[in-house]
């Protein structure tokens, strides 16, 4: 009984209270706040001439919008914040929101897109107060290119250089190609030598990256050369890793050597070693090896980082020959300062081939000199015209200037 | 309870220090020479890094990138996220790949790994042909593809620009001649070796002062951890 006089009570008073509110005069609309949001979707217009399509020379997955900016954007206190970019399955279906730009764009992505679905979309413009009416475009589907056209001059590059690569391997076959003399590899013959004279060991650090990194595939592929040596002099070969795929190439590698010096009785899997991933903890192990086993030559070819110093310099402690060779320009300083000889980035790479003096690898070798050829070719020119373009004015000169620049840009 | 794990926090946290000081203090200790504090340092930190890493491997790339993508659903206990993912066939590739590089256990057929090997090579090669291409070839190429002369605000400023395009054309061409093997280093292309030479030496030292001072901060860092540690202050 009291329970249905409290609902009651309850009931007549929500009655009492929206009778009263309806009652009312309506909410002042020039109070921010309560504005009407259909008169101010009216008060910011809308974008114009949106148009989507797919986006071109990718792999699928995106759709580009580009449309004419509101009115009301662009202008000084303007009132519009931003650009909504709505998508729908259907021209009448519900839209939702998949990304956004900035006030005053005219371009925007909506990189959510399944391939092969046929898209609609809206782009509103956002006011502080609400959105403008919608500007439509699509229907639109993404889809995956097979060709990215913005990169064919990479292409042509790309077949030139191997093109010239494959000729001279090929006359590699049937001439002798000459490779100037390169100091530092000639001191890898040297270092060997001394180790065998003094009776001591040789240490081999392939830097501290894995082998998919081109640094650690030269300085193994030098590996390949010294192990050569030190199985026809019996000199102990001591090649500490700090990846386990390098330990197993490594292994490969100074097997193969062995096997070529007709001393596969002196290999032996331990030669090549893991000791840890760990940046300072290889450090640490290798500068404890150099300092109990005292090397008499140690190598450092590959990928290095802040190890560097820290190994040069205990090799140097110990009297040690030390032939480095890498191509990170952070590194090569120090190494230049604390070994007897540096191979300095490209030199590493060319070490192999002139070191085994493989006629297919001195090919190819020679093939990168005329990639250097033609770059320093490319480059006078570039500054030739550029620089006669920019003294004249004459804009046939500046096109081809600007032609040229763009055959060797990344988007072209 | 509460109060004990409060308690428990700091004494972890306390015992942590010491022992990274002590540990700091025995890597230390081989500037003056190899010693058995070193020694003890040195294969604590090899060990406990390589089974640190062998875990992080497991966890980061073995489980998420090839259990969790061939058995999804059982994976599910460990990461919740893959349990509804449609198994990804292809990922068997890498597992076979995987499986042939341990064929090295079995000295029979261990030229097998061979196989896993050459794959990575040649996908070292393959990928970092066009990554180098663009990074070291084309761009720098097309940077260096700038007028000698570009009109500038003031005459001394049009001079030092003059001056400063000279000594990057010239300096990137006397570089890559440097680097030129198939051509002996005499006359003008032997002396052009060279400036390109002295322009690798001066980039090097402005390195290596660079670097430096940020292996000083390092070093300053770990003194600082030191001197907190002695002082009690970060126990």
């Amino acid at each position: 009984m009291r329970k249905g006089l409290v609902l009651a009570v309850l009931l007549l008073a929500v009655v009492a209270f929206t009778v009263h509110a309806q009652g009312e005069p309506p909410a002042q609309t020039d109070l921010p706040d309560q504005a009407d949001p259909v008169a101010d979707s009216r008060s910011v217009r809308p974008p114009a001439r949106a148009r989507a399509y797919d986006t071109p020379n990718d792999h699928g997955g995106s759709i580009t919008l580009e449309w004419e900016i509101s009115p009301d954007d662009g202008a000084p206190a303007s009132p519009v914040t931003g650009y909504d970019i709505l998508r729908s399955e259907s021209r009448d279906g519900d839209f939702e929101s998949v990304t956004g730009t900035m006030s005053g764009a005219t371009i925007g992505t909506d990189n959510s897109a399944e391939d092969g679905v046929e898209y609609y979309y809206q782009v509103v413009a956002l006011a502080a107060a609400g959105s403008s009416d919608p500007a439509a475009a699509g229907p639109v589907a993404a889809r995956q290119q097979w060709v990215d056209w913005t990169r064919i001059n990479l292409l042509v590059i790309s077949v030139i250089l191997v093109a010239a690569i494959i000729t001279y391997v090929y006359l590699s076959t049937t001439r002798d190609l000459y490779i100037r003399k390169i100091a530092g590899l000639e001191a890898v013959n040297e270092a060997v030598g001394r180790a065998t004279e003094m009776g001591r060991s040789i240490l081999f650090v392939p830097g501290i990256q894995d082998m998919d990194n081109v640094q650690t595939v030269a300085g193994v592929a030098i590996l390949g050369h010294i192990a050569q040596r030190t199985a026809t002099y019996e000199t102990d070969l001591n090649v500490p890793v700090s990846r386990s795929i390098v330990m197993s190439v490594g292994r490969e590698v100074v097997k193969q050597a062995y096997l070529q010096a007709g001393r596969p009785d002196l290999y032996n899997d331990d030669m090549v070693h893991y000791i840890t991933d760990e940046q300072f903890g290889y450090v640490a192990a290798v500068d404890g090896i150099m300092v109990r086993e005292r090397p008499a030559a140690c190598f450092y070819l590959g990928a290095f980082f802040a190890e560097s110093l820290i190994l040069a310099e205990t090799g140097n402690s110990i009297g040690a020959i030390q032939v480095a060779g890498t191509a990170m320009p952070t590194q090569l300083p120090f190494f230049v300062a604390a070994c007897d000889y540096t191979l300095i980035g490209e030199e590493l790479f060319a070490a192999s081939a002139y070191l085994s003096k493989d006629k297919k690898m001195l090919g190819s070798l020679k093939g990168q000199d005329a990639g250097k050829a033609i770059a320093m070719v490319a480059i006078l020119l570039g500054v030739g015209l550029g620089t006669l373009a920019t003294i004249t004015g004459n804009d046939g000169l500046m096109s081809t200037f600007r032609l040229l620049r763009r055959l060797f840009s990344l988007n072209f | 309870m509460e109060e004990q794990a409060m308690l428990a926090t700091p004494l972890a946290h306390a015992i942590g220090v010491w022992i990274g000081a002590l540990l700091t203090l025995m890597i230390f200790s081989f500037l003056y020479k190899d010693n058995p504090f070193y020694k003890f340092a040195e294969h604590l930190f090899v060990g406990v890094s390589a089974a640190y890493w062998m875990t992080v491997a497991f966890w980061t790339t073995l489980i998420p990138n090839l259990f969790a993508r061939l058995w999804p659903s059982s994976m599910g206990s460990v990461l919740p996220a893959v349990a509804d993912n449609q198994r990804e066939w292809q990922y068997a590739i890498p597992l076979a790949l995987g499986l042939i590089l341990l064929t090295r256990l079995v000295p029979r057929i261990a030229w097998f790994s061979r196989w896993a090997m050459a794959f990575v090579i040649g996908y070292a090669a393959g990928t970092n042909f066009t990554r180098y291409l663009q990074s070291d070839f084309v761009t720098q190429v097309q940077s260096t593809m700038v007028p000698l002369y570009e009109p500038q605000a003031t005459t001394m400023a049009t001079i030092g620009n003059i001056f400063s395009q000279i000594v990057v054309v010239g300096g990137v061409i006397c570089a890559i001649i440097y680097f030129y093997f198939s051509k002996e280093h005499k006359g003008g292309f032997g002396r052009a070796a060279r400036v390109g030479i002295w322009v690798l030496m001066a980039a090097f030292g402005a390195s290596f002062g660079y670097t430096v001072m940020a292996r000083i901060s390092l070093l300053t860092g770990r003194m600082d951890f030191l001197y907190q540690w002695f002082t009690g202050a970060n126990w």
